[in-house]
């Protein structure tokens, strides 16, 4: 069959304003707004709810057709009013979309006025605009440009302190849960941004919030311009597109940036970064962690060898997932993902020297179309991704070990691990587990043993 | 706990029943309030829901990823044969694309994909930016058609041009563009087409088979497990039955003034008023008593079973109140009488898009102390769940995290259900559903009773 290449079909990849509304939920007190349609907040919404299972509030200036016209200006000012009315917060995160960047609003301007016109002695929530065209990458471009101007807006020069930025990417609360453990265990004093690991997988309520707790406070975040350090996970993620690119750049932070750390070879790399720049031997707790993963690598090891897979998804944790498949033996034989830095394979590269005698293919901005059509040549042991592949993953009756985001169809996505010891521990019993489980049903005997 | 007031400009959206003389006075049928965080979606939204369960079609959304991707698979509309409708196509475009015009782009993406998926049609769906850059799609979707030989749609849907409902009505003008062009051969005078119904959990199945066993021929189900072919003939039905009335009204009436015919509006949730929609269809047509008698005979053997298994989940329900916050104000008055029927009161009703007849109908159906809201938000919504102290919510997706935070039961009735709740099964299903959620032990942890967390 022909396959259309034009159009993009089943995409693996989501807008630029969405990365940006989960990024602004990870500052405390922060309400999300994205000037455009009301479609983009609410389809947006439902989209991070049906994978977090939290109620998230995202704004929306609600466009019509005199807006488009005459410009956003009021609606925006009017939107950013009544959000500071009923929320009380102490942040708006401002998102642009395709249609307020179509039509050229100065949003930087139409905040500057604002804040003139609606000035009353009391204060104004402090008010981040991340320029977010759905036209342009996707959503994890909207994600770094949210966390970017967070601190373009926020931070400030001071003494330099002892005090590391950590900039973990578009990582799931529990991931970020698990940094913020050894950080602690490490007596540092640390900021890291985005934090949601309490607003979007937090506890019951027993009265309504507004906005729910949890979150990086813009107080913290004013102090990263006097960091000692900033630590940013994602290879393909540029400098001048980053936070801590930004940082060095304003404030001579020193950026130090990294694959993220999944399998054991990168999760060294970040444990021995942390020791140097805190001058401490990492807490036992994780050389317990790295042991045990080790012993589990040798008892497993068989299971997974010589498997083929494809992994997809955003491309710094194509890239992560890429470096700890390799370690243990597996070959993914398509890393793909429908976003399109240019550096996808050049990062997989630096990791894994010898990728392409390990028959390791890299294809950027691609569809789950074209994926499938990969998978026929290259008949993939299993899947692994977002639930989005699901749809190829029946068809062509290829197993799916589901992480990333969304989750959309299984349940505690939110609470799954990717990083570190911890991370890689889990990720690692789940691929051997999908291994023995396709085994196991294939078999005619059915073994009680595996 | 905080005091949570209404946003000046939303105080006219909310109403609460004190007593029955009182004149109602709710705004509604607006534009949402900018900053508000409403529940609703847009334009393109509503198209999007309208055509979405046509299977043997290409739906092709023109604009950037956001809008494909997120209505990729998104309802959970069956088919019984084709499943292009669950698939997701976009021109995804791009900032070239956006500076220089999105027109080529479409072309060659129609080109290619009617190509490789022998569509009966294609849908193209404007997004907002598309209403900017003044792309011609008309001619686009013209062209296309005359080289391809298969009709190509062009859907006016751009997400800022007015509401859902005008996404409604955009999706209905496309289908307009259908209906009419196929032979009515064959068709029965005894025959009818079921709009706003969109085969959700094979719903749709359920409902033609109660009017099929009355001796009805349902002509076309517009959209539910829709085909193109079906909807070509559309007009060679005696009657229309519009469920959905938000979606499917105009429709109707543009049915009625082209091809004259009838319509009535009905809807398949709950024992009363599903019976009632069966009864409609047969007084449609008098001089066929036995038409009638076979509704009649339905009806019975349906209640018959399902009456006496409703007895237990009444039994366990009495008492408890239930918040209802839905697209449509139609549905909500079934679901009233629905959760009547199963000893719950409503305590909050409202909707995305309800006009003022609806909230004057839903104002004379419910109890006093009822709050009734129009275009609400979660803020609102939360507020009026603690204060009325409600056990259950029905909503879609966007408000289940709102009940499951604040220690209540849910019950989904949106687009992306997995269970039929309409029919007489349907009510079976809803009344286990919200059994099961609303009477589930998990509770007895959550803060609202009190427990310290």
């Amino acid at each position: 069959m022909k396959h259309a290449k034009t159009a993009t079909q089943n995409a693996c990849k989501l807008c630029n304003p969405l990365g940006a509304c989960l990024a602004f939920r990870g500052i405390e007190n922060c309400v999300p707004f994205l000037h455009g349609s009301q479609g983009c907040a609410t389809y947006i919404r439902r989209y991070l709810i049906s994978h977090y299972k939290e109620p998230i509030d995202i704004a929306s200036s609600n466009f019509h057709e005199e807006t488009a016209v005459f410009g956003g200006s009021h609606n925006l000012k009017i939107g950013l009013k009544n959000v500071s009315k009923q929320y009380q917060p102490e942040v708006i995160g401002i998102a642009t979309t395709c249609l307020s960047e179509t039509i050229g609003d100065d949003v930087p301007m139409i905040i500057r006025e604002y804040k003139q016109e609606f000035k009353n002695g009391s204060p104004m929530p402090i008010m981040i605009h991340a320029s977010t065209p759905s036209y342009m990458g996707s959503h994890i471009d909207g994600f770094h440009a949210a966390v970017r101007a967070t601190v373009k807006t926020l931070a400030e020069q001071g003494t330099r302190e002892n005090l590391i930025n950590i900039f973990p990417n578009m990582v799931s609360p529990a991931d970020i849960r698990y940094l913020k453990e050894i950080l602690e265990d490490f007596k540092v004093p640390y900021m890291l941004l985005p934090d949601y690991s309490q607003t979007m997988d937090g506890g019951p309520w027993g009265e309504y919030h507004r906005i729910p707790p949890g979150g990086t406070p813009a107080s913290a975040i004013a102090m990263a311009g006097s960091a000692r350090a900033s630590i940013e996970f994602g290879s393909t993620l540029e400098a001048s597109k980053s936070a801590a690119g930004y940082l060095e750049e304003a404030f001579d932070v020193p950026r130090y940036h990294m694959a993220l750390p999944i399998g054991i070879k990168e999760s060294d790399n970040f444990f021995t970064l942390l020791e140097s720049l805190t001058q401490k031997e990492r807490p036992e707790k994780y050389n317990d962690e790295r042991r045990r993963l080790v012993d589990a690598y040798a008892d497993g090891h068989k299971y997974v060898f010589e498997q083929k897979v494809i992994i997809y998804g955003e491309e710094d944790l194509v890239v992560g997932m890429t470096a700890f498949l390799s370690e243990i033996g597996i070959t993914p034989v398509l890393c793909a993902s429908g976003g399109k830095s240019g550096f996808l394979k050049t990062s997989i590269q630096e990791l894994i020297p010898d990728m392409e005698e390990l028959g390791i293919k890299v294809r950027e901005g691609v569809d789950f179309v074209d994926i499938e059509d990969e998978a026929k040549i290259l008949k993939p042991d299993f899947l692994i991704g977002n639930s989005k592949g699901y749809t190829m993953s029946r068809k062509n009756n290829i197993p799916l070990l589901r992480l990333g985001f969304p989750i959309h169809d299984r349940f505690g996505g939110q609470r799954m691990h990717h990083l570190g010891y911890r991370g890689t521990q889990e990720l690692f019993d789940r691929i051997v587990n999908t291994v023995i489980e396709q085994r196991q049903n294939a078999s005619s005997i059915g073994y009680t043993y595996m | 706990m905080e005091q949570i007031t209404i946003l000046e400009g939303r105080e006219k959206h909310v109403f609460e029943k004190k007593t029955g003389a009182e004149q109602l006075d709710i705004s509604c049928d607006t534009s949402s309030l900018s900053g508000s965080v409403s529940q609703r979606a847009c334009v393109f939204c509503g198209s999007r829901v309208v055509l979405y369960p046509v299977a043997d079609a290409i739906h092709l959304v023109h604009g950037p990823i956001g809008c494909a991707a997120y209505t990729w698979d998104i309802r959970g509309a069956v088919s019984s044969g084709p499943e292009l409708h669950r698939l997701s196509f976009s021109t995804d475009l791009q900032e070239m694309d956006v500076i220089y015009g999105g027109e080529k782009k479409l072309y060659h993406s129609l080109i290619e994909l009617i190509e490789q998926y022998k569509p009966k049609a294609a849908f193209i769906y404007s997004t907002c930016i598309v209403g900017l850059i003044g792309d011609d799609i008309e001619a686009v979707c013209r062209k296309v058609a005359n080289e391809t030989g298969i009709p190509v749609l062009p859907v006016h849907s751009e997400g800022f041009k007015g509401t859902k409902k005008d996404g409604y009505k955009a999706a209905c003008h496309a289908l307009m563009k259908l209906i009419g062009t196929g032979s009515t051969e064959d068709i029965s005078k005894y025959s009818i087409n079921i709009l706003g119904e969109f085969n959700l959990a094979g719903e749709a199945w359920i409902i033609r088979k109660y009017y099929e066993k009355m001796g009805i021929e349902v002509v076309s189900t517009l959209t539910g497990d829709g085909r193109i072919d079906a909807v070509k003939r559309a007009h060679g039905a005696s009657l229309n039955v519009v469920q959905c009335s938000g979606s499917m009204t105009w429709l109707a009436k543009e049915m009625e003034e082209k091809y004259g015919i009838p319509y009535i509006r009905v809807s398949y949730f709950g024992i009363e008023d599903m019976s009632k929609s069966l009864y409609d269809v047969a007084k449609h047509f008098p001089e066929r008593p036995d038409i009638m008698e076979a509704a009649k005979q339905v009806v019975s053997e349906e209640v018959k079973e399902l009456y006496p298994s409703l007895q237990k989940f009444k039994k366990a329900l009495t008492g408890k109140k239930a918040a209802i916050y839905v697209g449509g104000a139609f549905k909500t008055f079934s679901l009233i009488k629905a959760l009547r029927s199963i000893g719950m009161s409503v305590v909050l009703a409202g909707s995305q898009t309800g006009n003022k007849d609806d909230y004057a109908r839903l104002k004379e159906m419910c109890d006093e102390g009822t709050v009734i809201v129009d275009d609400s938000n979660p803020v609102e919504l939360s507020k009026f769940i603690l204060e009325k102290e409600a056990d259950l919510l029905i909503g879609g997706v966007k408000e289940r995290p709102i009940a499951f935070k604040l220690g209540i039961g849910f019950c989904d009735h949106n687009h992306e259900r997995k269970i039929p709740l309409a029919g007489f099964v349907g009510m079976y299903n809803f009344a286990l559903e919200v059994y099961q959620s609303v009477m589930s032990p998990v509770w007895q942890f959550a803060p609202r009773k009190g427990v310290k967390v």
